[in-house]
């Protein structure tokens, strides 16, 4: 079930990415209101874009990072601020 | 009276940034991390802006103008998928997961982070190492364009020399005194300066010549630019595009004082919302500012020889006061993109280096002084090297992005890859940076692979070789997988 979501958001940052630059209009000239229409078409784009990331943040963050990320975790109080640990003895710092 | 006028601005600006500093300074614990890291405590404006003045300010300001100039405004939608996607994906994938274990173990530093991990001071050494290597010629690079800028500014009255030094000496001591919070706080100041004085000069060069129609009318019908319109040409190629976009955009994520910010968020709320608003934030800034650069193109604006763009515009269709006021602010922006990057190089210097190889028992107190003393040897080091002019170093600090990129993916397979061992990731950062380099250097090494760029090919060889000397040898009996797979979120 996580594993699908991680999928899925995968999937949408490659879409998200791979569609900043219109690839579809390559070579078009045409101009609306002033400005090229692929340069209209990234604005909205990176719009669009601030939008998902906001979804991502209430649904999803924490995925593929917590090992019970995401969703519903994130309403624990704690996790804001994880108490800073000792390390283990090792090497360093 | 232009002269003075912008000297005025400019002094200004740095008695404003100093009495800004002084206030920081008040409020600081005397520890190494306060120094670094404001204590990890920077809400979400301040955290915004100073990532987005950090990387952007001079760049944004001069060189990627002159790019929309000479090539058209597709240089828009390439900062726009690097900066305001790409990054912004790292911003969560690397950030937040160093944030969580910065949280968590107190590191400082990424050579901290993963020296940590692997149970080696080496790696850790290696990291730091790589590092400084690009930085040091790109924080020499910014020292020349300041001194340059300033002798262009006053008509040789400042001689080179003495305006790199004089900005030299003034980010030592605001650094020295300031810290992490000081820079951080006239950072915010300076994006909000920067993005409105953008939109002002946009506003008040098109009401000059008509309007976006007419403007972009001017570039349809002049024969030189008639091509700027259609997207793509035989400079903007899809891979060049993609190259450049992806090699710099991964690389921002590894420039020190970059990805030292992403330590320092107060808290998961302060990186979520800093997450959502980026992407707006970019195309806001880049829109305005490279479609000037265009737009200047097809109005015949005259750029001097080794000039740059933005200012002829201003100078030509803007009062003199408010092209100065830009013009200012824009060397103001240098500044502060060179006072981070000194802290960060301090700070890779004393902790990665200094500390595991000279003098193992630091105490906190102590690292906080050796800290202000490395921000005085890394500055006047690179200022001393800016005087030389020395070719090689030029060269670095040019490729000082796609030096940092050769990083990322070696970092990313250590924050999610459990069977990465310390032999992969040494090979892997190994490898990719001989490669890069040699690309530079060595003539039998190209640049460019079926128009795909030698960044980006040494990045998918880093990430082969991490990947394979990784499966072939085990784990060393020091490494500490445990660190990042095992505790985040976990409680």
């Amino acid at each position: 079930m996580r594993r699908n979501e991680l999928g899925l958001w995968v999937a949408v940052g490659v879409v998200l990415a791979g569609l900043a630059i219109p690839w579809f209009l390559w070579g078009s000239a045409i101009v609306v209101a002033g400005l090229p229409i692929w340069l209209w078409w990234h604005v909205g784009w990176m719009g669009a874009v601030s939008v998902v990331f906001w979804v991502f943040t209430q649904r999803a963050w924490g995925i593929g990072i917590e090992r019970d990320g995401g969703g519903d975790a994130s309403s624990s109080p704690d996790r804001a601020e994880p108490t800073r640990e000792t390390r283990p003895e090792g090497e360093s710092p | 009276m232009s002269v003075a006028l912008q000297l005025g601005i400019i002094v200004g600006y740095l008695v404003i940034a100093l009495a800004v500093g002084l206030i920081a300074y008040r409020l600081t614990d005397r520890t190494a991390e306060d120094f670094y890291l404001a204590s990890r405590t920077l809400g979400t404006v301040v955290l915004l802006f100073t990532t987005f003045a950090t990387l952007l300010s001079a760049f944004t300001f001069f060189a990627g103008p002159n790019i929309a100039y000479a090539q058209g405004p597709e240089w828009i939608l390439v900062m726009g998928l690097m900066d305001g996607i790409i990054f912004a994906v790292l911003w969560y994938v690397v950030g937040y997961k160093q944030w969580l274990l910065g949280q968590r173990y107190g590191y400082v530093t990424l050579g901290e982070m993963l020296g940590d991990r692997f149970g080696s001071r080496w790696l850790r050494g290696l990291v730091a190492v790589v590092s400084l290597l690009w930085l040091f010629p790109y924080v020499m690079l910014q020292q020349v364009g300041a001194g340059t800028a300033l002798e262009a500014l006053t008509d040789g009255a400042v001689p080179y020399a003495a305006g790199a030094g004089l900005i030299t000496a003034f980010m030592i001591l605001y650094v020295v005194v300031a810290g992490m919070r000081g820079i951080a706080w006239t950072d915010t100041l300076q994006g909000t300066f920067m993005l409105v004085t953008t939109w002002v000069a946009l506003l008040w060069v098109l009401a000059a010549v008509g309007g976006p129609g007419a403007a972009t009318e001017a570039l349809a019908s002049n024969p030189d630019t008639s091509q700027f319109l259609s997207l793509g040409s035989g400079y903007y190629t899809p891979q060049w595009m993609l190259s450049t976009a992806i090699v710099i955009g991964f690389g921002v994520a590894m420039f020190p004082q970059v990805n030292q910010r992403f330590f320092a968020a107060g808290s998961e709320t302060v990186l979520k919302r800093s997450f959502v608003l980026w992407p707006i934030l970019c195309v806001l800034l880049f829109v305005p500012s490279f479609m000037l650069g265009a737009w200047a193109a097809g109005l015949e604006v005259a750029v001097p020889e080794g000039g740059n763009v933005l200012p002829a515009v201003l100078a030509e269709f803007t009062p003199t006061w408010f092209a100065a006021l830009v013009i200012a602010g824009a060397m103001a922006a240098m500044m502060s993109s060179s006072d981070s990057m000194l802290l960060s190089g301090s700070s890779y210097f004393t902790r990665d280096l200094y500390r595991p190889f000279v003098e193992r028992d630091l105490s906190d107190r102590r690292e906080d002084l050796l800290a202000r003393g490395g921000v005085v040897v890394f500055a006047s080091a690179a200022f001393v090297a800016s005087l030389q002019r020395p070719a090689t170093l030029f060269e670095l600090g040019d490729a000082a992005f796609s030096g940092f990129a050769q990083l990322a993916l070696p970092v990313v397979l250590a924050l999610y890859w459990r069977t990465i061992t310390r032999a992969g990731i040494t090979a892997g950062v190994l490898v990719s940076q001989l490669f890069y380099i040699s690309s530079l250097f060595v003539a039998v090494v190209p640049g460019s692979y079926l128009g795909w760029s030698a960044g980006l090919v040494g990045m998918g060889l880093g990430l082969v070789v991490t990947v394979v000397v990784s499966l072939v040898t085990s784990p060393a009996a020091a490494e500490r997988r445990a660190i990042y797979f095992d505790q985040p979120g976990a409680d």
